[in-house]
């Protein structure tokens, strides 16, 4: 092959306005192995510092960590102002019980923000996280490293879902310390009677975060599947909200029994069984079975439509 | 594109209606089935030489023959009472007869209260005339297959119907009466009939009464009298606890032999739970079928209706149905034992673990020094713990179910704090030494009261057990055990059980002579009833959990068995032959969805150490196939190998090319060199292989690198997307339009650029809609136009297809010249430039064009 160099008239040539490159491609000789595995593509630790780096990111943390100042600030005046002497106060007895201390201000806080913040929190975590780089178009760059496209959901969700648990975590672990300093530390009180030691109340809030996580699960793998279907962050986060928000409204039609116990967000609450004497496991068991099945499915559908997806983004 | 916005469309749809339209859909499905009524006037035992008519009503179900139910009403009601249930269970598919009790309603007669003489002989009768109809299935001739059911005044009819007519096949009772002496004149000490339930007692009275003129209104005149001396000595006589028993199924329990619902509510100082046990017992002694409930609700509670019905329908539905199993399992609804979703507490149910009856019992340490209580003269002032008919009112008031006692009439003993939670299920005992002072008889009232660790005192159910003793000696203290009524609570840890025997209480008749009583503990346990079970909730957990459990095992199956099967694939179809070059691209075809074919039938290869130039007007399909090279889409048909392998989306061979296709992706967020770092490091290759300072030197940013890109102008995302391209100077370089928002000085550069990369062995593919840049550019050149292949060659061929060229100042002249020589010639426009070549093809449009490369026919294009 002539180098079209040579067949240049002098005058046409440009000049080179960057030697040191000019040099440096000259200087290059030829590569063989250039060091490519797909098992190295696209770590956690680049994909988790790629997330963590994102305005959302950080403004969601500030929410998860702003939010149990706000509700204990606003229980702090509320009993100033009506000087309520808490007892047989009525309304759900979580509330009435939320300024108890930091265990019962922590499973407030949990109950407050399991059917709708925390939702919205994980679909941000899970249906952004492939639709947003499909918004930038780093999708197909990231394809055309190649990250194998298995292997690029596979990364992606395991941030996501780390993220998504750790504001499951974050929540009520801060609550409890929040309720501590506004509260004072005095052991859990169960809303069906009763207290808790400081072993069991840890057991139970670890029961409680586990449930509630393995319920994100099903947002998650929800909020994922949209997220691959479409381009739109959006769409996908959106998407996910509105099905979940879709679900909590028929299930509060009670003609529709029997078959609202499939609803995916049926048993979203039913950690409340692990704040009685007796932990009641049955709900709790269905509720993470139907949360397995919904996700199994919706993850399969994610991969299944991801690999044969033509990226046109 | 409208074809993936379609898809995406499509897909967010079907999850939509897969989450909201199944469970409606189903919902809608099951329409209820048309129910036929029929009211009319059926014949019952006349009374007092008169003839005596019920008012009914039958409800026919779809299907008839059926079995039947007949439904009875509470006291002071009406078959109208009963038309929801009747329905219910009709679209299950019983023939349903709801009718009006003598004395009630439009029916005639007088009460009886359940008398076997009047009211049982009536429900006998309809058995009768159900015996008649053709719609009711028929055990044997005049025998029809028939269940009774009813609440309260209803369920006391149906045990005593069960007990008198053989006919009945099923029974449900709900709470009812075992004994109406014990249940009006209670003693909970054992023994003769105890204390006047006077405020129960008056309003019962006046609820049938009232309906009629005169003192005694629709009720019989024995029993009225009867009735009126009692209550007004607050002593029962002989007359009237011979009414009673002979109302009371307690004396006929053994003649039941149909299986038996009995449910009792919790929440009920007429009829509290240890009158169904009494039934239970009764019916279960000589081994007829028996199912307890202890529901929620009762005489002094709201009743959720849609729950009896529900009860019904499990239980009839084995016996008269014959479908399904017969559950004889004890279930018992415990209060504030859940959570609902809306924070607030719920009842549960518990189902016992031996059935009926299997309570034990469990010591609770009681301490309390002997206490002397006054009871005052006339009874008053009185404690309140429940008026009938006010319990709602009560439990919504200010302070919910804390009883009102008077100090000086109350004596306490408490347990210690419990050290671990305690089901209070049944009936506790005490044993109690009583000495009365100046009286020979006693009326006490004790009650299990439970005090949380904040010192809140809650009397269950505000129910209290009444004490009446007879025959004492002044001074002199008697042992007495006590039955407590039977509650259901979930007691905590940590709080207390206090036993109060107080001296007054307001819904009883105390004596009008004031006394005192010293009351000592005569033991020093109360024995707890409880039971152990677990809670219910209908159906198998462990399924839903294998279920979802295997669910992740068979997505994380499918998920190795496609990688295992991607990584054998792409083993198999390497071509070593083209190991060497970098892109052969053979008849590939792209269609969309839509049915546009983007790429049509598209062969050319590229070798090492050219710069191709891919030219073509917008949507020749320039793009379409760099993102086939690149793996992002799948070609419809035809094949794309890179350095011999065959391209699909993830194959390893893709990280020899550089790409940037269709304009910039950058992470809006991070700064230039941060895009540039982290894509480098989701590459995952050695940090040094990425030659970031020439990359960075061709993007030319200088300082900007360190600059958010969302800060960035077009030509610098542009510039940088580039660089990124180039990051580990990669064999092949594949650019889309990569001069689009350069300036002239930048595009120059980048020429130059291309040109020694290319001289460094390695290659570059660039697609251009722009002519000149293509020819400066490029060593050879791939025309295409509306997805197909124009024409294929190194741009000298290209250029100069009409071989040499002359150029003269004068053709006229040199044509004459020429002619004068013998040389034919004709002047034809001068082929100067790649531009002519491409309009004149692409102008020819679909005229095949074929180029000559070394005598061989390179490509061509296709019709």
């Amino acid at each position: 092959m002539t180098p079209r160099t040579e067949a240049l008239r002098p005058e046409e040539r440009p000049p080179p306005t960057r030697r040191g490159v000019h040099v440096k491609l000259m200087q290059l000789t030829e590569v063989r192995d250039n060091g490519f595995r797909p098992e190295r593509t696209l770590p956690v630790r680049v994909e988790l510092v790629r997330q963590l780096r994102r305005r959302r990111t950080q403004i969601a943390a500030l929410v998860l960590l702003v939010l149990p100042i706000i509700i204990a600030l606003a229980f702090k005046v509320s009993s100033n102002t009506s000087s309520g002497s808490g007892q047989g106060s009525t309304g759900p007895p979580l509330v009435s019980l939320a300024t108890r201390g930091a265990m019962n201000f922590a499973l407030f806080t949990e109950f407050a923000s399991v059917g709708f913040l925390l939702v919205v929190i994980v679909a941000l975590f899970c249906g952004d996280t492939v639709a947003s780089e499909a918004n930038w178009s780093s999708l197909r760059y990231l394809l055309a490293i190649p990250v194998p496209r298995t292997r690029l959901l596979r990364q992606k969700l395991i941030v996501a879902l780390f993220l998504s648990f750790g504001a499951n975590l974050l929540l009520p672990t801060w609550s409890f310390v929040v309720g501590g300093g506004f509260f004072g530390w005095a052991p859990g009180q169960s809303p069906l009677g009763g207290t808790f030691t400081t072993a069991a109340a840890l057991e139970r809030m670890l029961i409680v975060v586990g449930y509630a996580s393995v319920q994100s699960l099903l947002v998650a793998a929800l909020a994922f599947l949209l997220s691959v279907l479409t381009d739109a962050p959006l769409g996908a986060v959106g998407g996910a909200t509105m099905l979940v928000v879709v679900s909590n409204i028929l299930d509060s039609i009670p003609p529709l029994d029997p078959y609202r116990q499939f609803l995916p967000t049926y048993f979203q609450h039913s950690w409340l069984d692990a704040l009685g004497q007796d932990i009641v496991w049955d709900d709790m068991m269905r509720g993470t079975g139907l949360a397995l099945v919904y996700s199994a499915v919706f993850f399969a559908l994610a991969w299944w439509r991801f690999q044969k997806k033509d990226i046109l983004s | 594109m409208p074809r993936g916005w379609r898809a995406r469309r499509g897909a967010v749809a079907a999850a939509v209606l897969l989450v909201v339209a199944v469970p409606i859909t189903a919902s809608t499905l099951s329409s209820p089935p048309e129910i036929n009524t029929r009211s009319q006037l059926i014949p019952g035992t006349p009374e007092a030489g008169t003839a005596v008519e019920l008012d009914t009503t039958v409800y026919l179900p779809e299907a008839t023959p059926a079995p039947a139910i007949l439904l009875a009403h509470g006291f002071g009601g009406s078959k109208g009472d009963l038309d929801s249930d009747a329905r219910v269970l009709a679209e299950d598919g019983y023939v349903v007869l709801a009718y009006t009790a003598r004395g009630f309603g439009r029916s005639g007669g007088l009460i009886h209260l359940d008398a076997p003489a009047y009211e049982v002989s009536d429900a006998s009768k309809l058995i009768s005339y159900l015996a008649t109809m053709r719609e009711v299935s028929q055990d044997a001739p005049g025998d029809p297959r028939v269940g009774v059911a009813g609440a309260s005044y209803g369920g006391g009819l149906a045990l005593l119907v069960g007990a008198y007519d053989r006919r009945v096949d099923a029974l449900a009772a709900d709470i009812t009466w075992n004994d109406l002496s014990q249940a009006l004149f209670p003693n909970f000490a054992g023994g003769q009939p105890g204390v006047f339930k006077k405020l129960w007692a008056g309003e019962l009275f006046a609820s049938a009464a009232g309906n009629k003129g005169g003192a005694c209104g629709r009720f019989a005149p024995d029993l009225c009298a009867a009735y009126q001396k009692a209550a007004r000595t607050g002593e029962p006589d002989a007359s009237i606890l011979k009414l009673l028993s002979a109302s009371s199924p307690a004396g006929v329990l053994k003649r039941i032999t149909a299986p038996t619902l009995l449910s009792q509510g919790q929440q009920d100082s007429l009829f509290p739970l240890g009158e169904a046990d009494a039934n239970a017992r009764g019916i279960a002694a000589d081994g007829t079928p028996v199912k307890v409930i202890w529901r929620s609700g009762g005489h002094d509670g709201e009743d959720e209706t849609a729950d009896r019905v529900q009860d019904l329908q499990a239980w009839f539905a084995p016996v008269l149905l014959r479908r399904g199993e017969v559950d004889l399992s004890f279930d018992v609804v415990v209060p504030r034992s859940g959570i609902s979703s809306t924070g607030r507490t719920v009842s549960q149910n518990l189902r016992v673990d031996r059935g009926y009856p299997s309570a034990r019992t469990q010591a609770v340490g009681l301490t309390g020094q002997a206490q002397t209580i006054d009871a005052p003269a006339g009874g008053n002032p009185a404690a309140l713990t429940s008026v009938p008919g006010l319990g709602n009112l009560l439990r919504n008031a200010a302070a919910p179910s804390t009883p009102q006692r008077v100090r000086g009439q109350v004596a306490k003993f408490a347990s210690q704090p419990l050290p671990s939670a305690l089901l209070v299920a049944g009936s506790s005992t005490v044993d109690l030494q009583v000495t009365a002072q100046g009286a020979t008889d006693a009326t006490l009232f004790a009650s299990a009261h439970h005090v949380t660790a904040d010192g809140t005192d809650r009397l269950p159910a505000g129910l209290v057990a009444p004490i009446r003793l007879t025959g004492l000696t002044p001074g002199v203290a008697r042992k007495v055990t006590v039955k407590l009524p039977g509650v259901v609570r979930n007691l905590p840890a940590g709080d207390r059980l206090v036993l109060e025997v107080a001296t007054t209480d307001l819904a009883y008749q105390v004596p009008g002579s004031p006394r005192s009583y010293t009351i000592a503990l005569a033991g020093t346990t109360l024995a707890v009833a409880t039971v152990d079970g677990r809670v219910l909730r209908a159906g198998q957990p462990w399924i839903w959990l294998l279920a979802g459990i295997a669910a992740i095992l068979l997505l994380l199956l499918g998920a190795l068995m496609a990688a295992v099967r991607g990584r054998r694939r792409r083993r198999r179809t390497v071509v070593d032959e083209l190991s060497g070059v970098p892109v052969v691209i053979e008849d590939l075809v792209k269609e969309y969805g839509d049915g546009y074919r983007a790429v049509d039938h598209v062969s050319f290869r590229v070798e090492r150490g050219q710069v191709v130039g891919l030219l073509g007007p917008n949507g020749a399909g320039k793009t379409t196939t760099l993102r086939v090279l690149m793996g992002l889409i799948r070609p419809t048909s035809g094949a794309v190998h890179v350095f011999g392998e065959p391209v699909e989306a993830g194959a390893p061979v893709l990280s020899r090319i550089g790409a940037f296709i269709e304009g910039p992706g950058l992470l809006p967020h991070l700064s230039g060199r941060e895009n540039l770092r982290l894509f480098w490091a989701a590459t995952g290759r050695p940090p040094q292989d990425a030659e970031f300072d020439t990359a960075l030197e061709i993007a030319g940013l200088g300082e900007s690198v360190d600059r958010g890109v969302k800060t960035f102008s077009h030509g610098m995302r542009q510039r940088l997307a580039i660089a990124q391209a180039m990051l580990g100077l990669p064999e092949l370089l594949v650019l889309d339009e990569p001069t689009n928002g350069l300036d002239p000085l930048q595009i120059a550069e980048m020429r130059e650029v291309l040109r020694r990369y290319a001289e460094t062995g390695r290659t570059v593919v660039i697609s251009s809609h722009l002519l000149a840049e293509v020819e400066q550019t490029c060593s050879h050149v791939v025309v295409m136009h509306k997805g197909r292949l124009v024409a294929v060659g190194s741009v000298a061929e290209i250029a100069g297809v009409g071989g040499m060229q002359l150029k003269v100042e004068n053709p006229e002249r040199a044509r004459e010249i020429l002619a004068a020589a013998g040389v034919e010639s004709r002047t034809v426009p001068a082929r100067r430039s790649l531009e002519d070549i491409f309009i004149e093809m692409v102008g020819a449009d679909s005229e095949a064009v074929h180029i000559h490369d070394q005598g061989a026919p390179m490509t061509k294009a296709r019709q």
